[in-house]
């Protein structure tokens, strides 16, 4: 579903990745972890573009989307993504918030994506949140709205990053478990995080980063009882 | 004691005289309506262009392709220009050079140019304005497959008003002041015809009096209004 091809990306003279072949398949779950300068996160963030590889390719649904002539406008629409500061916009309703997209973008009409909007809020315990701002919403809320607002768009991929990172630890546990059950109902997903047991439950794979590099990956059972790279042992010895 | 009342009544004739015989009111009024008229369509005009600079030079900004980098340039040249020259000196060029036929309407001369100078300063305002949002706003309407333009429009600068508002006001206040020098080129404003009126009674001070106390309250009404737009705004804002 996603392929990148030699990935590259560089912020002035310091090169931040170095080279990353990945391929994520329809359904799979692929939990990104690392120390923080290792590139994750800015991965993550290549895969929509919203930042620009310096070199490499990037294919999405059989798509060449580091291609300038291909709209990535359209191909964004497919890939959800949700951020550390959740970054909800603060001028406009939470119905508003999860409306605003498939209304403008005429992907559905306006009663449509108000019912739509009424199901996502159900469906993560929210209805009663509907005419509220974001202002007013604690951050565990707040994320599980940046999610709603996300799925609204009907995705076929969500990108997490780091989505629990900006949360008190008691609201940590919300957002993991929307998250676990979007994993359920066969959301393909790439999430970036330091919440390991997140990762041993949910991942299909785990991607160890280090200094721009994929240094390991497994599927979670062995990756985290038997790592072969040194750094990631270092790693895990000290998060875990 | 009969100098001090001599004297008050001296003050009262002089002010009887500026604003009574000859309906002198009228011209009060109507200069007043002028005024109004060139403040209201220059601040329009100047928000239109402001917005439109602003939003261009903070494309360019984040830009490297020369389709856009080109009307940075330009834009930049704008506010250079504007900003660096007087307002009456390009007023004459504008009335003299530009509009040049016989039945100029000097009334909209000077509504262009206002508008056009207010522009370039309320360009910044702006600027300074969408700034000031959080570029994670941004990057959220991005990922959610809306274009930069359509971002700009629909989430960061309904944002940026609330930034904005306060020096925007600002803004409108010194226009509104600023449409006294409209008198140059022959617009019959508040100023001109308070001029005027000081030509017939031989006395000007009394009409400038009368003059600077209506700009004054239009000023003060203005501040109020602003005021309350703001706390409107600040409402929605419960961070």
């Amino acid at each position: 579903m996603i392929v990148t091809k030699q990935l590259r990306k560089s912020f002035g003279k310091h090169e931040v990745l170095k080279g990353i072949d990945q391929h994520i398949r329809q359904g799979e779950k692929v939990v990104v972890i690392g120390p923080s300068g290792s590139g994750k996160s800015t991965f993550l963030r290549c895969l929509n573009l919203l930042e620009e590889p310096t070199g490499g390719e990037i294919w999405f649904e059989g798509v060449n989307i580091t291609d300038r002539r291909n709209d990535i406008n359209q191909m964004r629409r497919k890939m959800g993504m949700v951020f550390q500061q959740f970054n909800l916009f603060p001028h406009l309703s939470v119905r508003e918030n999860i409306t605003l997209a498939p209304v403008k973008l005429k992907k559905l009409s306006k009663e449509a994506a108000d019912e739509r909007a009424m199901q996502l809020l159900k469906r993560i315990g929210l209805s009663e949140k509907a005419d509220a701002f974001p202002g007013q919403l604690s951050g565990g809320q707040k994320q599980r709205i940046a999610i709603a607002r996300a799925l609204a768009m009907d995705p076929d991929v969500m990108l997490f990053d780091e989505p629990t990172s900006a949360l008190d630890p008691e609201m940590v546990g919300e957002v993991l478990s929307l998250m676990r059950e979007l994993a359920k109902d066969g959301m393909t997903m790439v999430v970036v995080t330091h919440e390991m047991g997140f990762a041993r439950e949910v991942a299909n794979r785990v991607l160890f980063m280090d200094d721009g590099v994929v240094r390991e990956e497994n599927e979670p059972e062995a990756f985290f009882s038997d790592p072969k790279d040194p750094r990631l042992q270092e790693f895990l010895s000290k998060v875990l | 004691m009969n100098i001090i009342s001599e004297k008050l009544l001296g003050i009262y004739e002089a002010f009887y005289n500026a604003i009574v015989p000859e309906r002198r009111y009228m011209a009060y009024v109507n200069g007043l309506k002028v005024t109004l008229i060139i403040s209201l369509f220059a601040v329009l005009l100047g928000v239109v262009i402001g917005v439109v600079v602003a939003v261009i030079k903070v494309c360019a900004a984040h830009s490297k392709s020369p389709a856009i980098r080109i009307p940075g340039k330009l834009c930049d040249l704008y506010i250079t220009v504007i900003r660096g020259t007087p307002l009456m000196v390009q007023l004459l060029i504008i009335y003299n050079l530009i509009f040049t036929s016989r039945n100029t309407n000097p009334i909209l001369v000077g509504t262009v140019c206002f508008g056009i100078n207010s522009g370039a300063y309320v360009a910044e305002i702006v600027r300074a304005g969408i700034n000031a949002v959080d570029s994670g706003q941004m990057e959220a309407g991005r990922s959610l497959g809306f274009n930069w333009l359509k971002t700009m429009w629909y989430i960061v600068l309904p944002q940026a008003i609330k930034n904005i508002l306060p020096a925007l006001g600002n803004e409108f206040i010194v226009l509104v002041k600023e449409t006294s020098v409209a008198s140059v080129i022959a617009v019959n404003d508040l100023t001109k015809n308070a001029q005027y009126i000081g030509s017939r009674t031989w006395d000007l001070i009394p009409p400038l009096l009368i003059a600077a106390a209506i700009y004054l309250v239009i000023v003060v009404a203005l501040s109020r209004l602003l005021r309350f737009f703001e706390r409107r705004l600040a409402k929605g804002d419960r961070h």
